[in-house]
């Protein structure tokens, strides 16, 4: 079986690492770095994709996107308070949030299929092979849409996506698999953008999960805002600027806002510098970590209630957990530590890198996948629990949250009407009651052969498969057949949409790979120019005047050819210019062989 | 006591129904457990299968929850998608119903309650949950109670009215505690009962009205119990 790589896609960072003999690694790239922040800008040579782009943060704040993850699965509605933190225009179409970068509007999963072609070819050149299956990973919390979102997001990055697993589980495949432990533990999951707790039970490399909460929309990113009002209320009080008009100067402010807040986690206090609009000179103050921690302790303490709430449906209580792990940068900080120990009363686990982990564990379940790993096996659960709309708006339970998947629920179903041809079914996602407190995942209509009221028998199966995502099928008792379900995803792209962005992928593929070839015949183009041009004018004594004419045509058509958009002319050029300056640059290396052996002469001489 | 010369022992009922069928995939006849011995195709648990064989337990009620465990994670790597990645289409389909019917199965199973609950819809053939009801003997004590409730959530929690009201409440609240912990002990015997009914296996009529009296008296108290408890959760719901 081809290669299965794992990823871990990440609000913040994003890796990608591989099973190398029974120990899984992260890729790192050229300089050795193994994340790659997800972030993509569109610059006048087009998209970038990870540290080149998040360069661009500062440079072209509207032209960058930053934390798309917490866009994905999502529609304009839920995302409204939080916009103005975004310096990119972010719309909507159909139920699904656009991104506008320049002419073109991007869908959340398209955008975070840049990230993972970036990472895709990080694997391939790491590993010189084409990689064409992943596993990715997904909070635990991640709804149907969300994970649905993901899935399509690798389809688009020309990935086959063979699961999606939990981030916090991926963890514990990855720690349980160094640390061999048996026992109940508690992985808690705090990262840039959201947070989850899982509970598992490890016995005999079966990872059971016991339970899992979280919240999908709380993380590092939270943090740092508190950080951002805290400074832009400062600078207005002095300096009555209003940075929020400034999204550049916003982006400055948010990063040095982080920076500041991951500098705490080692001191106990630190400068801040950042620089004004309007030339208005430097903003400076001291941030201690006391400070730091009285503004966050609020939305630290946030992550407590799911713990709670985990610990609950396991039917266990904190003395129960033997070992908890932490996973995600943020649980750096100091506070997150204190907080941690203090719920569970123990001390957290840290050994492992809380960067890499997840990825790690992703790369373990990619190596189970492709039977490489047979002693291990991951039994994951249903973050939420899933129902239908009845009578009265209210919410009927199919299957509930942490439910081991796969799940399934079978429901009967007729009509009310006389000759009534169809069923019209609304699928839901939560905890509460009412139809309206929960997240809308879909609606179809279930097909019924006119009969009277009462006779027809549809059995509708609701499967949760082993990636946490829905598959509706259903059956006419009466005849035995079965019918097929076009189900109407209320927060996501439709399969046809999909397929149009996975071709425009391509399509762009193709875009991309000729402007990263033209750039580099340039590149190439002018290097050669520039030594031929010196050539000639330290040797061009050395040659006749119509060669050197000829060499000086040539030059001037490579010259003009850099200025098209067709690399293989820039090629062409150079090849003919490097054929008229063959004979030149022979005289030159004679010239300066014969002036070193003579060395002593020529300098006697002069 | 000893199982495997009981005709209606799972094991052989298992084995029956499996000899039935014939593998989806070569036709042949499917006599191993979930595998066809000529193609070594996994087979589709058949929909008949009720949670007790599925799991390789007789339709007992005290079941040990290690072995219980045990054997539940044995048949998840038997049956889990994550080894039948590499499979056919068709095969994996039937891992990932079939992992799911395990884990339906596991889940009910694992529940002392539910188990009951289980069999009792399996001994007596009906399908539709139990309904809960109120203990006869305590409808007069639930019906001012609900008015107590009532009273208090309308009343000032703060008030004197609030915290009389609150206290009553608390009391109640543990005295149904007891009453449900008496019952789940009555539960527990009679569980028992059953277990030992079956094993002796006998199949005389003596047995069948013991068999009728447990069932019977199984069934009023699950419903009592639940009711309580759903009592006891709301309760607690309210005063917390
Ligand atoms: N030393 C530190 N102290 C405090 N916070 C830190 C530290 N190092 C990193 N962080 C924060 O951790 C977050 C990034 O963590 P991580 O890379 O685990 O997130 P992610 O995987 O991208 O996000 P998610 O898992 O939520 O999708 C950022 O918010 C960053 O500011
Ligand atoms: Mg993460």
């Amino acid at each position: 079986m081809a290669r299965i790589v794992g990823i871990d896609l990440g609000t913040t960072n994003s890796l990608v690492a591989y099973m190398k003999d029974g120990q899984p690694c992260v890729v790192p790239d050229r300089n050795g770095r193994t994340m790659v922040p997800s972030v993509v800008a569109l610059t006048d040579n087009g998209l970038i994709v990870g540290d080149s782009a998040k360069e661009h943060l500062t440079r072209n704040p509207e032209r960058t996107v930053y934390s798309v993850k917490r866009f994905m699965g999502k529609g304009l509605a839920d995302v409204q308070n939080e916009l103005a933190y975004f310096p990119y225009h972010v719309t909507e179409t159909g139920g699904v949030i656009r991104i506008r970068l320049g002419q073109k509007s991007y869908s959340p999963p398209q955008i975070s299929a840049m990230i993972l072609k970036e990472l895709k070819l990080r694997a391939e050149a790491s590993l010189g092979e084409s990689i064409t299956k992943a596993v990715i990973t997904v909070p635990a919390y991640f709804n149907d849409s969300q994970r649905q979102a993901t899935k399509d997001a690798g389809l688009i990055a020309g990935l086959e996506v063979l699961r999606i697993i939990n981030e916090p589980t991926a963890a514990s495949l990855a720690y349980g698999l160094q640390q061999k432990t048996q026992g109940t533990i508690a992985v808690y999951d705090f990262g840039g953008g959201t947070f989850d707790i899982s509970i598992l039970k490890l016995k005999d490399g079966i990872f059971e999960v016991l339970a899992t909460s979280g919240d999908t929309h709380l993380g590092g990113d939270d943090l740092d805002r508190v950080l951002v009002d805290l400074f832009i209320g400062d600078i207005r009080d002095r300096y009555g600027i209003d940075v929020g008009r400034y999204p550049d100067h916003m982006q400055t402010v948010r990063l040095e806002a982080e920076r500041a807040k991951i500098r705490l986690s080692d001191e106990l206090k630190t400068e801040i510098t950042i620089e004004l609009p309007e030339d208005k000179g430097l903003f400076t103050r001291e941030l201690t970590r006391d400070q730091l921690e009285s503004l966050v302790a609020g939305i630290i303490e946030r992550t407590l209630a799911p713990c709670r709430i985990a610990l609950k449906d396991a039917g266990l209580t904190p003395t129960d957990i033997d070992e908890v792990v932490l996973v995600g940068g943020s649980t750096r900080m100091p506070l997150v530590r204190q907080r941690v120990e203090a719920l569970f009363g123990k001390q957290p686990h840290c050994h492992l890198n809380p960067d890499e982990v997840v990825a790690l564990g992703a790369a373990v379940q990619a190596d189970i996948l492709s039977g490489g790993t047979t002693d291990m096996l991951l039994l994951d659960v249903t973050p939420l629990s899933l129902g239908i709309e009845t009578m009265g708006g209210v919410m009927s339970s199919l299957i509930r949250r942490n439910t081991t998947i796969p799940a399934s629920a079978k429901e009967m179903f007729t009509t009310y009407v006389d000759g009534q041809t169809g069923v019209d079914i609304h699928i839901l996602q939560g905890e509460r009651e009412l139809v309206k407190d929960n997240r809308s995942l879909a609606r179809f209509r279930l097909k019924v052969p006119p009969l009277p009221a009462g006779i027809p028998r549809i059995e509708v199966t609701f499967l949760i498969d082993a990636n946490g995502i829905l598959n509706v099928t259903a059956t006419d008792m009466r005849t035995g057949q079965s019918q097929s379900i076009e189900v109407k995803p209320s927060y996501g792209l439709s399969d046809t949409e999909v397929e149009r962005m996975i071709e425009d992928s391509f399509k762009f593929a193709a875009e991309d790979v000729n402007a990263r070839k033209l750039i580099e015949a340039r590149l190439d183009a002018e290097a050669l120019l520039k030594t031929t041009n010196k050539s000639l004018v330290d040797a061009g004594h050395l040659i006749s005047q119509e060669e050197a004419h000829s060499i000086r045509a040539t030059l001037a058509q490579l010259s003009n050819a850099t200025g098209g958009t067709d690399p293989r002319a820039i090629r062409t050029r150079m090849t003919e210019l490097e054929q008229a300056a063959k004979h030149l640059n022979v005289v030159m290396l004679d010239d300066s062989l014969k002036n070193s052996l003579h060395g002593k002469k020529v300098s006697e001489l002069s | 006591m000893d199982n495997h010369q009981s005709s209606s022992h799972p094991d052989t009922r298992r084995q029956l129904q499996m000899a039935r069928s014939m593998c989806w995939h070569c036709q042949s006849e499917v006599t191993g457990e979930y595998f066809c011995d000529r193609c070594v195709k996994v087979q589709p648990v058949s929909k008949e299968t009720d949670y007790f064989t599925c799991l390789g337990f007789p339709r007992r009620l005290m079941l040990d929850p290690q072995k219980l465990e045990a054997k539940f994670y044995e048949l998840s790597r038997t049956f889990h998608p994550d080894f039948y990645q590499t499979k056919s289409a068709d095969e994996q389909t039937i891992s990932l119903s079939n992992a799911a019917v395990l884990n339906t199965a596991y889940r009910t199973l694992r529940a002392p309650i539910q188990r009951a609950e289980y069999l009792l819809a399996l001994e007596t053939g009906s399908v539709k949950d139990i309904r809960t009801s109120p203990p006869a003997d305590l409808f007069e004590e639930i019906l001012e109670l609900q008015d107590t409730l009532e009273e208090y959530r309308a009343s000032d929690r703060d008030s004197d009215q609030g915290h009389r009201l609150r206290s009553t409440l608390q009391t109640e609240q543990e005295a149904l505690e007891r009453r449900k912990h008496e019952m789940e002990a009555q539960l527990q015997q009679l569980f028992a009962d059953w277990d030992k009914l079956q094993d002796a296996g006998e199949a005389t009529s003596l047995a069948r009205v013991e068999r009728d009296r447990i069932l019977k008296q199984m069934r009023d108290l699950l419903s009592n119990r639940t009711y309580v408890n759903n009592i006891v959760n709301d309760l607690a719901a309210t005063i917390a």
